[in-house]
């Protein structure tokens, strides 16, 4: 279970770039929760994940998983329990190295601390490390030895999303990770992304700018303005509501029309 | 052929050989630094010069295998004080190099009890109990090739353990490292350390190679390493960590065959920087001007078949 407690960031404090991302956001994610979380530029979506994962230590209120209180821990520590992926494929995998190494890299969460530092990926985890690519149907599972930046954008992000989940992860942070690929593709990873989560019973938040896929997928979604949760709503509620409802609640919370040139673009397709 | 082998004899082979493969520690130090953590760590001329201090000094004390070990640690806390400056104090990584480096130099002639030049002529160095034991014209190979292969193996083993995989995923991608849950701080420091802990042993041979050391036997270390460097993994290519290590060992080799090649065409000795430093800056400069190239190729059709659209018209 996640707590955010009455979280602020003001960033550049004090000179003319002044700007509060976060003010004061308050959010209590329950075990196996699955939230969307749309919003304008700027609305404070990534800057919240980067407060979960401990980018930056926020300035007031406290972050709390499973009863822990994190606000203060460092990010390496953190992403122990915390998986966490992004728009750009390029960041979640290091491209010099094989597909084999990378994942031996994601499995070192597993590891106790110090003992792990000088074993070597072994017979029994390459077998494993087959195994689970191969369930991403990309063919992935026979170029074992191939350095990681030869694959496409949409191959590197399934195999971040299946790094980011090899060790269960307490919550999983997606930042519009399909919004860089082909719609072909993007519709892969997103299927993989649902199977995944639904698998492992994953907490989950997922950013993204497609209202549709906002309603369609997971328990909860939240709207965010000026770094602030301006709208919540959960299961049944949440089911009933379109694409139009969600642009009549935005004008509501935040007296203006939503500014977000991809979500118009994707509200005008499917309208 | 017979011009070659007038060019090349025996002694000549093997002595190239011999530094070579004591100069291919350097280049793998910066293989470590440069190649994998992508950071341009300049402490190593000064590193260089305190291993070679150290060991003079051991060994002068008649512990010429006890120095091998000091030269590693002497080199190895270089290399920390260097990594804590960027990691824990926020200093541009050349620039933390370039302060450990100016600050080695007194450390350095301290070591060397305020005297620019130690000479161990009458001391027993590990060469001169190879001459005893094995004797004839390869033992110095001889022992410069085990520490060279005992390094490479560490190398290949250690680059492949979950902290050498770490190592080289923090040069490739530091954000990526930490979500793994490892501290990229760490993984630079433990990086630095290891590379100038063969910087360091490399000093010490060379300092029981030729009997002596100098306050200025580090200077341009760092440009002829990368050169050795980039030969090496010209020559190699990509591949697996233990295809690579012997690719820069074998470029340190053959950049001294062609120093030794250069000395006997009558190059004087004091040119050999330059060249290097040419020869550095080419390399790395090559990759840049062939997408140029690429580029110009490109414009100058396009620009071509537009004046000939033009007149077409």
């Amino acid at each position: 279970m996640l707590e955010l407690n009455h979280i602020s960031k003001t960033f550049n404090p004090g000179t003319v770039n002044e700007k509060k991302a976060l003010d004061d956001v308050t959010l209590h994610l329950n075990d196996g929760d699955f939230a969307t979380i749309i919003g304008s530029n700027g609305a404070g979506k990534s800057t919240t994940f980067n407060a979960i994962t401990g980018a930056f230590f926020v300035d007031e209120g406290s972050v709390i998983l499973d009863g822990n209180d994190i606000t203060f821990t460092k990010e390496h520590v953190r992403s122990k329990v915390i998986g966490h992926l992004f728009q750009d494929p390029l960041l979640g995998t290091a491209p010099h190295m094989t597909i084999e190494e990378n994942m031996a890299l994601a499995y070192l969460r597993a590891g106790t601390r110090n003992t792990a530092f000088f074993s070597r990926i072994s017979g029994k985890d390459k077998k494993r490390f087959q195994e689970q690519l191969a369930l991403l149907d990309m063919g992935l599972e026979n170029r074992m030895k191939q350095p990681v930046g030869l694959l496409s954008g949409g191959q590197r992000q399934a195999l971040t999303l299946l790094m980011a989940t090899m060790v269960t992860p307490r919550i999983l942070l997606l930042d519009e990770h399909t919004a860089a690929l082909d719609p072909a593709t993007a519709e892969k990873v997103l299927a993989l992304t649902k199977k995944i989560i639904e698998e492992q019973k994953i907490t989950c938040l997922m950013v993204t700018h497609n209202m549709q896929q906002a309603l369609d997928l997971g328990n909860r979604l939240l709207m965010m303005d000026s770094g602030r949760i301006v709208f919540d709503v959960k299961d049944e509620e949440k089911k009933k509501m379109t694409t139009a409802d969600l642009l009549e609640q935005f004008k509501i919370h935040a007296g203006k029309s939503l500014d977000n040139d991809r979500i118009l673009l994707s509200g005008v397709s499917e309208t | 052929m017979s011009a070659l082998s007038n060019i090349f004899t025996m002694s000549i082979a093997l002595s190239a050989l011999e530094t070579g493969c004591i100069y291919a520690l350097v280049a793998l130090a910066l293989f470590i630094s440069f190649s994998l953590l992508n950071i341009a760590d300049l402490t190593t001329d000064g590193c260089y010069t305190l291993g070679c201090a150290v060991g003079a000094m051991v060994t002068l004390a008649g512990h010429p295998f006890l120095a091998l070990f000091a030269s590693l640690l002497a080199g190895a806390m270089a290399g920390y004080v260097t990594a804590f400056l960027q990691t824990k104090m926020g200093v541009e990584s050349i620039l933390a190099g370039i302060i450990v480096n100016t600050g080695l130099y007194t450390v350095n002639i301290m070591v060397m009890q305020f005297s620019s030049v130690v000479n161990i002529f009458n001391c027993d160095t590990i060469f001169r109990y190879a001459k005893e034991y094995i004797g004839g014209s390869w033992y110095k190979v001889i022992v410069v090739l085990t520490v060279i292969v005992i390094v490479a193996a560490f190398l290949a083993w250690f680059l492949n353990t979950r902290l050498g995989l770490s190592i080289r995923a923090t040069g490739d991608n530091a954000a990526m490292v930490k979500a793994s849950s490892i501290n990229p701080a760490f993984t630079i420091t433990v990086g630095l350390c290891v590379a100038n802990s063969l910087t360091g042993l490399a000093g010490c041979l060379l300092a029981q190679y030729q009997n002596s050391c100098d306050i200025n036997i580090g200077t341009g270390m760092v440009t002829i390493a990368l050169a050795s460097l980039i030969i090496g993994e010209t020559i190699i290519g990509k591949g697996g960590i233990l295809r690579r290590v012997i690719g820069v060992i074998l470029g340190s080799v053959l950049y001294r065959f062609i120093v030794a090649i250069a000395i006997r065409l009558h190059v004087p000795a004091e040119c050999l920087k330059l060249v290097s430093a040419i020869i550095v800056a080419i390399a790395i400069a090559t990759p840049y001007l062939k997408g140029k190239a690429g580029f110009w190729t490109i414009r100058l059709k396009k620009q071509h078949a537009v004046s000939k659209s033009g007149k077409n018209e």
